[in-house]
């Protein structure tokens, strides 16, 4: 099992859910996040002071995902938040030991 | 007494009571969020204070028979007692004298609450108290009386000042700088990021003091005349180009317009015909507002320059706005359009008005600096105008007021 974990542009999100939902997924978890890479942030100017934003939205996707399913999902995710621009943001995976759905008691691929 | 000029001057004195919660907004929206309720509290205890002082006994110094000299009133209009005769120099106003009286103290009010933007994120909340009250008593009184007085001695000298280019946006600007070179800079700044947290509150306060500033303009003819139309349509004029003017300057210069400059370049443009709209042409009034949108645009970048935190730039603002409205209406005043006025240096009246416009500008500037060292230095000696690092640190809505503007829920369990 492992856990994707995705950084994107926040306009992208859309698109990105309707594709993973398309090829199978069920279930994803999302928070609005704030950070730089190569894209850097911006300037804002009040009364003429600029101000440096580094931190820059961006939305932060995880999802728990079975091994065999890990190639395919990424790539999907990978096609739909692609914009070619500079900021398209970062994904990466974790191992996963075990997952439970707390109302039940599943474990392991059964929770997901 | 005519009935219908008692009921402008009220109606003058509600509009002008709504621009001290407009500037709560106006600068509430300036600072972050952990400071918003402390700043717009300032402007609101400004109410309840100054109201106390002025009617006990602060108007009557102001607008009483002069003590001699022309530097001060007496106390013969104390608790607003004795105003069943015109003021003193204002027979020829027919409103009651008392609603003239209670529209004054909306002045005092908002001259008071205008000083809470430079002191914003780091004064102590008591200490503000006092030292509002000291001003108001040692500063704002006395300069009111002078001006606003037909008595006083700048009245006596002809100088010009419709509604309070002096008394109010000299005085606040130059008291203000005064303050926050004793009370000092804020942590961190000018280094750290104090971007504002909402300009869409400041934009909504600018509009509601756009909106009562007909009525601290117009009302200041005290009645329903023709030069209360003229002051009217001057004010929007002025703060329209003042707008423009701003916001062109900001195009020209950082390639953006922002909100937040067209909303100061309004209030720049409101400021500096506030001396002038009852005695200026429409046409001058485009200039004015123009001018001093583009100065004080250039002005509020010199306390980067200066290092004084002048926090939301009372001084930039109202001081150098003030500046330009008093110099502006030594050049533009006319008596075609208020026969009361006087001709300035463009309309045919030489210097005689522009040198006493000048130095009535110069005058309260320098008083209302010196004194209100004074009594800033000595509130710092007594009781401290700083909250202490920490406090400063967490913001003064939680350290100065226990409470915080934007309370998502949660976290909280009632008290015992």
């Amino acid at each position: 099992m492992k856990l994707i974990v995705a950084v994107i542009k926040p306009f992208v999100i859309g698109e990105v859910k309707a594709a993973l939902e398309a090829a199978g997924v069920e279930g994803m978890t999302i928070s609005e996040a704030h950070g730089f890479g190569r894209q850097r942030g911006h300037t804002e100017v009040y009364r003429g002071s600029e101000y440096e934003v580094d931190f820059v939205p961006k939305i932060r996707i995880e999802l728990l995902v079975d091994d065999d399913q890990l190639d395919e999902l990424l790539a999907v995710l990978i096609d739909a938040a692609h914009t070619g621009t500079i900021g398209d943001g970062k994904v990466w995976v974790l191992p996963i030991e075990t997952a439970v759905r707390i109302r039940t008691g599943e474990r392991g691929s059964d929770a997901l | 007494m005519r009935s219908a000029d008692t009921l402008w001057v009220l109606l003058g004195a509600a509009l002008v009571l709504f621009m001290t919660p407009g500037l709560a907004l106006f600068y509430g929206g300036m600072v972050r969020s952990k400071n918003v309720l402390s700043v717009m509290m300032n402007s609101f205890i400004a109410i309840g204070i100054i109201t106390v002082v002025f009617v006990t006994f602060g108007g009557s110094l102001i607008f009483s028979n002069d003590l001699g000299a022309g530097l001060l009133g007496n106390l013969h209009l104390a608790g607003f007692a004795n105003l069943n005769h015109p003021l003193p120099g204002l027979g020829g106003v027919h409103a009651d004298p008392m609603a003239i009286m209670v529209f004054q103290l909306m002045f005092a009010i908002i001259t008071a609450a205008l000083l809470s933007g430079g002191t914003v994120d780091r004064i102590k909340f008591t200490s503000f108290l006092v030292l509002i009250v000291a001003w108001f008593l040692f500063v704002y009184v006395p300069i009111a009386h002078w001006v606003f007085s037909p008595t006083g001695w700048l009245a006596h000298l002809g100088v010009l000042d419709f509604a309070g280019g002096t008394v109010v946006e000299i005085n606040s600007g130059f008291s203000t700088l005064a303050i926050v070179l004793v009370l000092g800079r804020r942590r961190g700044w000018p280094g750290e990021a104090m971007a504002p947290h909402s300009v869409p509150l400041t934009l909504l306060g600018a509009g509601i003091l756009w909106f009562g500033w007909f009525g601290f303009n117009a009302g200041s003819s005290l009645g329903v005349n023709h030069v209360a139309v003229i002051a009217f349509v001057t004010t929007q004029i002025a703060a329209a180009t003042g707008m423009l003017g701003w916001v062109l300057f900001e195009r020209a210069r950082e390639h953006y317009p922002t909100t937040l400059g067209a909303a100061s370049g309004a209030v720049a443009g409101m400021v500096a015909i506030t001396p002038c709209a009852g005695f200026v042409s429409p046409m001058a009034a485009v200039v004015i507002g123009l001018v001093a949108g583009v100065i004080c645009a250039m002005a509020v970048r010199l306390k980067f320059k200066w290092h004084y935190d002048d926090s939301l730039d009372v001084l930039g603002v109202h001081g150098v706005g003030g500046l330009c409205g008093m110099v502006l209406l030594g050049c533009f005043a006319t008596k075609s359009v208020n026969a009361a006025g006087a001709n300035g240096l463009f309309t045919g009246g030489g210097f005689h008005l522009l040198s006493r416009e000048a130095l009535a500008a110069a005058v309260t500037a320098a008083f209302a600096f010196f004194v209100t060292s004074i009594i800033a230095k000595v509130v710092d000696l007594t009781m401290g105008l700083r909250v202490s690092q920490e406090d400063e640190f967490v913001g003064l809505d939680l350290s100065q007021h226990a409470e915080s503007a934007y309370s998502l829920g949660g976290g909280g369990r009632l008290g015992q």
